[in-house]
């Protein structure tokens, strides 16, 4: 196994040392699968209680881990799945799913000072619209729950998926995003006329202009809203801190999946800069639906052109019983051409591969998997491509 | 139903990754080629839309990239002062800045109020005829609806006020079909395909906005019929192979190989868009455009994804 101080050069030696790996990317490419993936190999592997936190996965996957259905509580991948690949892993296999709507309920349970409080917050329409649209909140809470569960101590090994964000490091900045939110200036403005009524509403320029816009009804349903939530200003400031700190934690890894087209690869190059500027510590980067290298092969080409400039010639000599010579010829076309289209778009994808991958310690590539995943045994058989 | 590109305002949606902006881009450039005077925004700040086009970053202000075509990124602060100054006609226009930017930060907090400086300054753009048709390369599938209800959403939680007051127009223009359309965009891919689905459903019931079409990118070509796949087995076994080598004068393995990989990478996907297929009302336009074989994403690939589309759309 190797020490810290060694620097690891697969997913397996960068796992054994860390509690905590996040999983991170643009919007589809593959990371809530390589996420299972790689929390499959590491129970089968290193043994120990992994968990794989994850945020809106296929029903799929859910069938493929052998699960009815995820839940915002962690349920246990039954051994009769890993046995009927033919497995017998050395640790235990749980998954989670993460259910934002509770999260949020949990957390003002936990922080809220009284129960008057809480069931004012809960029943705030401003509240509920938040929890279930705002968006941003998904990433505060993606890493809330992953610093609850990591602090409980339960799992040796904690694999993150992190929700679809607008930019892949939204989620980064959420907590210390939430604590300037309560610590800032605007919202003791906002809740001031709920505060005291003696200062006039119209009196100030930026009520007379806030009012004018939303109306002061909403301007005091949002200052309610808001007064409340700062009784619980201490606690969550606290735990945002504290999730911040797990971030940063040196028993925390970031894992960048990505496919090879460019606007992945652009996303990635961005985010792995954000953790470089934040001191994260970047384990590896997984490039995802690679195409096969042959279509790179120096005589595969010179072979493709004949077929696709020469496939009467071809098709004239190959022709036989069963083998007419125009139908022949048409195959050969067309096996020729798609050789030469496909090796286009591998060559672009060979160079985007090579700006990124000196960036960081481990690189895994997942091949084109030609069906889809729909079992345990597929996610295991795409996990041995990133392992070793 | 309303020839796509008569309408006057398309949100180009779809899930990350399947291509939405190269889709909107394509619409635009084709809606401008047709002589329409065309405004493309694009409302997530990746800066990306630019790329498409090989020209330089988009801003607020709209630029002419193309004869007849016009670019603009949204930025909600800016269109927050923007609606200021067109509303107020205050001098206050200077002081406008710090309040914008405080203005922002409740915006994230209150739902639905970044939302609706972004979609009422494109309903704006309809609405004084700036422009024959404004494509939007809108939010992605988990965020559309919330950005297309949001003058529902305004209605139900601000009861009085400016911005209560523009909601009416705004539905107005977003519920009448002939006016106002959504298109998603589709991988043929098992994720993307299952959101399509959803996102069909959720447009339905949840927003005013009329589904116009579901547009399925990279879409493999078919190699072979039939017959013609028997023949190719046939050449993948070692006899044939060795003649082929002999008279090709090297080794076709990898070719061949190559070749099976996309004819199984089709057959997979051509599963996703059966069940697309199956799944969505049948009088919903579904257009294709192929996957390309291209070096780049550059302004050559979005001609090519116009032309596409001018032929799926009858042109």
């Amino acid at each position: 196994m190797a020490t810290t101080r060694t620097t690891p050069t697969t997913l397996e030696q960068l796992l054994a040392a860390r509690e905590i790996v996040i999983c991170c990317g643009s919007g589809g490419v593959g990371k809530t699968t390589t996420a299972a993936a790689v929390a499959a190999q590491a129970a089968v592997h290193l043994g120990g209680k992994v968990l794989v936190l994850t945020v809106d996965p296929a029903k799929r996957l859910a069938n493929a881990l052998g699960l009815e259905q995820f839940g915002n509580v962690e349920i246990r991948v039954p051994s009769e799945a890993f046995a009927e690949s033919g497995v017998t892993p050395h640790g235990e296999l749980w998954a989670a799913m993460l259910d934002t709507k509770q999260s949020w309920d949990d957390l003002v349970h936990r922080h809220a000072p009284d129960a008057e409080t809480r069931d004012a917050i809960l029943k705030n329409p401003l509240y509920t619209n938040i929890t279930a649209r705002f968006v941003q909140s998904h990433d505060y809470i993606a890493m809330e729950r992953l610093h609850e569960i990591h602090a409980a101590g339960t799992y040796d090994l904690i694999v993150v998926d992190t929700p679809p964000t607008r930019n892949a490091i939204d989620f980064l900045e959420a907590p210390d995003r939430m604590a300037d939110f309560f610590s800032s200036r605007l919202l003791r403005l906002l809740t001031v006329p709920a505060r005291s009524r003696i200062i006039s509403f119209a009196s100030r320029p930026f009520y007379r202009v806030a009012d004018t816009i939303l109306g002061s009804q909403f301007l005091e349903d949002i200052a309610e809203f808001f007064l409340l939530f700062q009784t619980m200003y201490d606690g969550f400031v606290e735990r945002a801190n504290a999730v911040s700190r797990t971030l940063a934690d040196k028993r925390t890894t970031f894992l960048v999946v990505t496919t090879l087209e460019s606007a992945p690869v652009r996303e990635s190059e961005f985010f792995v800069k954000a953790l470089n500027d934040r001191k994260f510590h970047l384990g590896g980067i997984i490039f995802n639906k690679v195409l096969p290298d042959y279509l790179l092969d120096p005589e595969g080409v010179v072979v493709a052109r004949v077929m696709t400039d020469e496939a009467g010639r071809l098709a004239a000599e190959l022709a036989q019983r069963g083998m007419p010579a125009d139908q022949l010829e048409r195959v050969l076309r067309e096996v020729g051409d798609s050789y030469l289209n496909f090796r286009v778009v591998a060559q672009r994808e060979a160079e985007e591969r090579s700006a990124l991958s000196a960036l960081p310690e481990v690189v895994a590539s997942v091949p084109y998997f030609e069906r889809d995943i729909a079992d345990l045994g597929g996610l295991l058989a795409l996990g041995d491509q990133v392992w070793r | 139903m309303t020839d796509l590109l008569d309408r006057r305002l398309i949100f180009v949606t779809g899930k990350g990754g399947v291509g939405k902006t190269a889709v909107a881009s394509g619409l635009a450039l084709l809606a401008a080629e047709r002589g329409k005077r065309t405004l493309v925004c694009e409302v997530d700040a990746k800066g990306n839309l630019a790329d498409f086009f090989e020209t330089g970053p988009t801003t607020f202000a709209p630029r002419e990239i193309a004869t007849g075509l016009f670019a603009m990124s949204m930025n909600t602060e800016e269109s927050l002062k923007e609606y200021l100054s067109l509303q107020l006609k205050l001098p206050l226009l200077a002081k406008i800045g710090p309040l914008a930017s405080a203005f922002d930060f409740v915006a994230n907090a209150a739902p639905g109020v970044k939302e609706i400086l972004t979609v009422g300054k494109l309903a704006f753009e309809v609405r004084e005829e700036n422009y024959d048709l404004v494509v939007v390369d809108a939010s992605a599938t988990g965020h559309i609806v919330g950005q297309l209800a949001a003058p529902q959403a305004i209605n139900e939680l601000v009861q009085v006020g400016m911005v209560r007051d523009q909601t009416g127009w705004m539905l107005d223009i977003l519920g009448d079909p002939d006016v106002t359309g959504a298109v998603i965009v589709a991988a043929p891919e098992e994720m993307p395909v299952n959101e399509t689905i959803e996102l069909a459903g959720r447009i339905a019931e949840e927003t005013v906005v009329d589904l116009a079409a579901v547009i399925v990118n990279r879409v493999l070509p078919e190699l072979f019929g039939r017959s013609e796949e028997e023949l190719f087995d046939k050449l993948r076994t070692d006899r044939h192979r060795a003649r082929l080598a002999e008279a090709a004068g090297g080794d076709p393995s990898v070719v061949l190989d190559a070749a099976e990989l996309a004819v199984t990478l089709r057959r997979t996907r051509a599963g996703h868009l059966d069940k697309l297929r199956d799944s969505l009302d049948p009088s919903l336009p579904q257009l294709y455009v192929p996957y390309l074989f291209q070096r780049s994403h550059g302004v050559r690939a979005t001609h090519e994804v116009a032309r596409f589309l001018s032929e799926e759309l009858g042109y």
